[in-house]
């Protein structure tokens, strides 16, 4: 019972604690590797990476064009119908702008992720990537974007094959 | 009285050693189609919950429990991920159901193992950080320890487990499901190479990729669905402990205690006489025996006695893994369970095909969650 | 159905840093809770156990790890996952376990020790991403969380310096939590000026990483009435998981939270949940997200929760209580330990023994609510006296 509780169990360490051997550690690193079948759409998706061109599936269930690619549909639970092809542009949903890498490490220069939403796909359909050629305080929700691919010779069928999405000029009317 | 529960739908993919063709998301809706359109219900509305049972780092995605919905026909619904045998989450499903708060629960399971390039590893990584894992050995020591014990205490010997291995090797033949049908000798078995003495290579089940799916529908509308119910007459989990320095070596605590859970609610009193059939766990070829003995299928030290005389043969008065279990089939992680749990519902519906038994009424699904654990599960499975 | 009844609770301190093992963690809270409800463990009948990645702990098939701290010694024990909505989702697993007729007397463990990580627990994050599309861009779990507020911000139009108002009020109110990892108050310039990890996230936005393991006793009504003068019941449970494409979702709005409060409520009974519940425990992991759970749950309309929030109505002796333990972001955020951290205080609150932090008057009904996975998984219970 909280109020009646006087002596509550943990005990803190500090860093001096581990620093100055007060308590002992059993370091371990595991050995952990994985080699994950990309499978059907995904592996679809990957070659068409490597060629430059972004690739969805169609449901004629609900109608939707589907970004990334699934070989079922969620929504209608059932198989989705045929490959589209979508455009490499399309507009900011939402972004940041990160200082810090995985392992919490400042970095010198903010990465910029973003969800994009693909031109072609049905609306709402986004896939996430970084912002590039463009300066963190010009970002905005909404802003038009389209993909930098790297050079053909240095594809290697996987999502960075598209290096960043670079803003673009909005179309008049 | 609780409202009786049904398994009235199943479904998996192919099983194979590896499967480098599709995706576990594209394995999963395999499977998940199969069992639904076997009950004949539409997941996105009359499956009121979903339950999965994965690990992380069988997967290499952390929170796996992520990935799951979509392809089981889940998104946006009740879904919930439990880390255990699949049996355990039938077990769930029926609670669930037996809380009346869902009516139509689907229960998935599947193994890629194939996208594991250091499984041992992996498998290595869930021993105690401090007391066990320095000391760096390959994670099947601990089987090796355990079958010496399992021999010394009951007096079978190496040759009787090679008969289980030759046993349900041969049971695969005949099952569409199996990866690893085989004629062996006992000979071949004990002449294959040593691996964790007293277990050679093939005393070892080995890994398979597959995925089950299964319907658990409550008895007030299982009369209404297309697939033939089996009734969940059972069932029980039970964990010893994790520690290697208090566990029992010789006997399979967790099973016996798991089974005395679901005899209760069967109201089994006398396993040998009530069962029909079994499917238990043979993930290495000394635990079938081991574990049915702690099933009180027969007392210690009789099961190599049974196998001997050809009582769990598939012609035998209470066959044993005619599926060939994980050693014919393959390792299916924690599908393993769900596999068994199929292939029980099959021969109860007579749709066992070459390996149908004749007469059964009744039959045991048993798992054991692999090394290093000590968590076990059993289910008994009855026609109408 | 057969009722179900919380009767004892126990907790750890939560720290950054934790001399036990992550098993030691889990029989102390495991402990307490049995002692605070005069129990032992010939009185479980099974044991649940909650936690999130094994990438934290470091130690694979972790809830067989931490089963006989959690008091699973030849016992059935089942542990649930459904990433950091997993501490609120493990009293549910032991409602359905007691509710179901199967078992009278459930332990329910939550237990994470994320100072195992090295070099440090956020690394643990990026495998939640997918490992083929997303897992190469390099990652990191504060990129989703300021995706997330920023689209929130931008749609309703609400300012950080509203949404630090959330951080202010729960770093303060754990200064009354004897378990609290933080023990500083913030102002709201404190955390604007707070060091910027990823833009809107500043520093003080989040929650700790911290060690740290909570526990209930649950129980069915024939022994709630024998065991327990002041039973708290379960009223309602729910529960959702969206889509992993979270990318096709519009993050702004959680209806997966919606999804699982409508289930809750609807168990429940109750018709105006802003009328009905007395005390809000929503999951407070980041400070907007204690805002995005509240208009979740429909407590209020969507954009509307700053304004509650700015109008004091949250605070601790405000018309509808808030995180009145503190929440993650002042008591600390050992993932799974932390969701049923706030199961713990509604037990507290519901009974009048929650000292300090209790919030006046007499408090009938509360909701706790976490969150998890990508943006995807709401879990809501809701207790009552």
């Amino acid at each position: 019972m909280s109020v009646n509780i006087k002596e509550w169990p943990g005990t803190a360490l500090g860093s001096k604690d581990l620093e100055e051997g007060r308590v002992l550690t059993v370091r371990h690193r595991v050995r952990a590797e994985y080699a994950w079948d990309a499978g059907v759409a995904i592996g679809r998706y990957l070659r068409e990476l490597k060629a430059g061109r972004l690739i969805a599936r169609r449901c004629r269930g609900c109608d939707r064009i589907l970004l990334p690619p699934r070989m079922f549909c969620e929504e209608c639970f059932r198989p989705t119908d045929e490959w589209v092809y979508v455009q490499d542009t399309g507009t900011v949903n939402t972004f940041s702008v990160c200082y810090v890498r995985w392992d919490v490490a400042r970095l010198t220069e903010p990465q910029l992720p973003a969800v994009i939403h693909v031109d072609g796909a049905s609306p709402g359909m986004g896939i996430m990537h970084l912002l590039g050629e463009v300066r963190p305080e010009d970002v905005r929700i909404g802003m038009r974007v389209k993909a930098v691919w790297k050079q053909v010779e240095e594809r290697e069928g996987a999502i960075t094959d598209i290096r960043y999405w670079k803003p673009i000029a909005e179309e008049v009317g | 009285m609780p409202e009786r529960v049904a398994i009235v739908g199943v479904g998996h993919s192919d099983i194979r050693s590896i499967t480098p063709g599709v995706s576990y998301k594209e394995l999963m809706f395999e499977a998940a189609t199969r069992a639904y359109e076997d009950a004949g219900v539409n997941p996105r509305r009359d499956v009121d919950s979903f339950i999965s049972v994965s690990e992380d780092f069988w997967e290499g995605t952390s929170i796996f429990d992520e990935y799951v919905p979509d392809q089981l026909g889940g998104a946006l619904r009740p879904v919930h991920t439990v880390t255990g045998d699949g049996i355990q989450a039938l077990g769930c499903a029926a609670m669930l159901i037996r809380t009346g708060r869902a009516r139509i629960v689907a229960v998935e399971g599947h193994s890629k193992h194939s996208d594991m390039r250091t499984p041992y590893h992996i498998q290595e990584f869930a021993f105690d950080p401090i007391f066990n894992r320095p000391l760096g050995a390959h994670p099947h020591y601990l089987a090796g320890l355990e079958m010496n014990r399992y021999l010394f205490e009951t007096g079978t010997t190496r040759e009787q487990c090679a008969m289980v291995v030759r046993k349900n090797r041969s049971c695969a033949i005949s099952n569409p499901r199996a990866v690893y049908g085989a004629r062996l000798s006992v000979e071949d078995v004990l002449a294959s190479p040593p691996a964790f003495y007293p277990l050679t290579e093939l005393d070892i089940a080995r890994p398979a990729d597959g995925c089950f799916v299964m319907v658990v529908a409550a008895e007030s509308v299982a009369g209404d669905l297309a697939g033939e119910p089996v009734w969940i007459a059972g069932y029980g989990w039970c964990t010893e402990t994790p520690s290697l320095e208090s566990r029992e070596w010789g006997e399979a605590v967790y099973a016996r205690l798991a089974a005395q859970q679901a005899y209760r609610m069967a109201g089994i009193t006398d396993p040998f006489r009530d069962l029909d059939f079994a499917e238990v766990d043979d993930s290495f070829s000394y635990k079938e025996l081991q574990h049915l003995e702690a099933l009180r299928v027969c007392r210690p030290g009789e099961a190599a006695d049974m196998l001997e005389d050809g009582v769990t043969g598939p012609d035998g008065d209470f066959p044993v893994n005619v599926s060939g279990g994980s050693l014919g089939v393959g390792h299916l992680l924690e599908a393993t369970g769900l596999h068994r749990v199929y292939e029980v519902v099959l021969q109860l519906r007579g749709q066992a095909g070459s390996s149908q038994l004749a007469g059964v009424e009744r039959g045991l699904a048993q798992s054991w969650r692999n090394l290093p654990t000590t968590t076990g599960c059993v289910i008994i499975l009855e026609k109408g | 159905m057969a009722k179900v009844a919380v009767v004892g609770a126990g907790m750890t301190r939560f720290v950054r840093r934790a001399q036990e093992t992550g098993r030691e963690l889990a029989w102390q809270a495991a402990r307490m809770a049995l002692d605070s409800a005069g129990l032992t463990l010939k009185d479980v009948d099974a044991v649940v156990i909650g936690s999130a990645p094994d990438a934290f702990d470091g130690v694979h098939m972790k809830g067989e790890y931490l089963s006989d701290g959690s008091g699973a010694w030849h016992k059935p024990c089942i542990r649930c996952f459904v990433g950091g909505a997993t501490g609120v989702f493990a009293p549910i697993q032991g409602w359905y376990h007691i509710a179901s007729g199967q078992f009278d007397t459930v332990l329910v463990v939550c237990e994470e020790k994320m100072s195992s990580t090295y070099p440090h627990p956020q690394g643990a994050f990026i495998t939640i991403f997918d490992h083929t599309t997303e897992r190469a861009l390099g990652p990191n779990l504060l990129w989703i969380f300021a995706l997330e507020m920023n689209r929130y911000m931008t749609v309703h139009g609400i300012t950080k310096e509203e949404i630090a108002l959330v951080a202010v009020k729960n770093k303060k109110n754990a200064l009354d939590h004897p378990c609290s990892q933080l023990q500083e108050e913030v102002t709201v310039e404190d955390v604007l000026n707070s060091e910027l990890l990823a833009w809107p996230v500043n520093r003080l936005d989040v929650s700790p990483a911290s060690d740290g393991a909570a526990a209930v006793v649950m129980c069915a009504e024939h022994v709630a009435k024998r065991v327990s003068e002041r039973p708290v019941w379960v009223e309602g449970v729910g529960w959702h998981l969206d889509t992993a494409y979270w990318t096709n979702r519009d993050l702004y709005y959680p209806r997966y939270v919606e999804y699982a409060a409508r289930m809750a409520y609807e168990m429940a009974g109750i018709r105006e949940p802003r009328k009905e519940i007395h005390i809000v425990e929503p999951y407070d992991p980041f400070d907007y997200k204690e805002l995005h759970h509240l208009e979740g749950l429909l407590l209020c309309k969507r954009g509307e929760a700053a304004r509650l929030t700015a109008d004091g109505v949250t605070q601790r002796d405000g018309d509808l209580p808030v995180c009145p333990s503190g929440g993650l972001l002042g008591v600390g955020n050992p993932i799974a330990a932390a969701g049923l951290m706030k199961v713990c205080e509604l037990f507290w609150q519901l009974r009048g023994e929650a000292g300090k932090r209790q919030v006046p008057g007499t408090p009938r009904r509360g909701l706790a609510q976490a969150w998890g996975d990508l943006m995807q998984v709401g879990t809501v219970i809701i207790l009552g006296v």
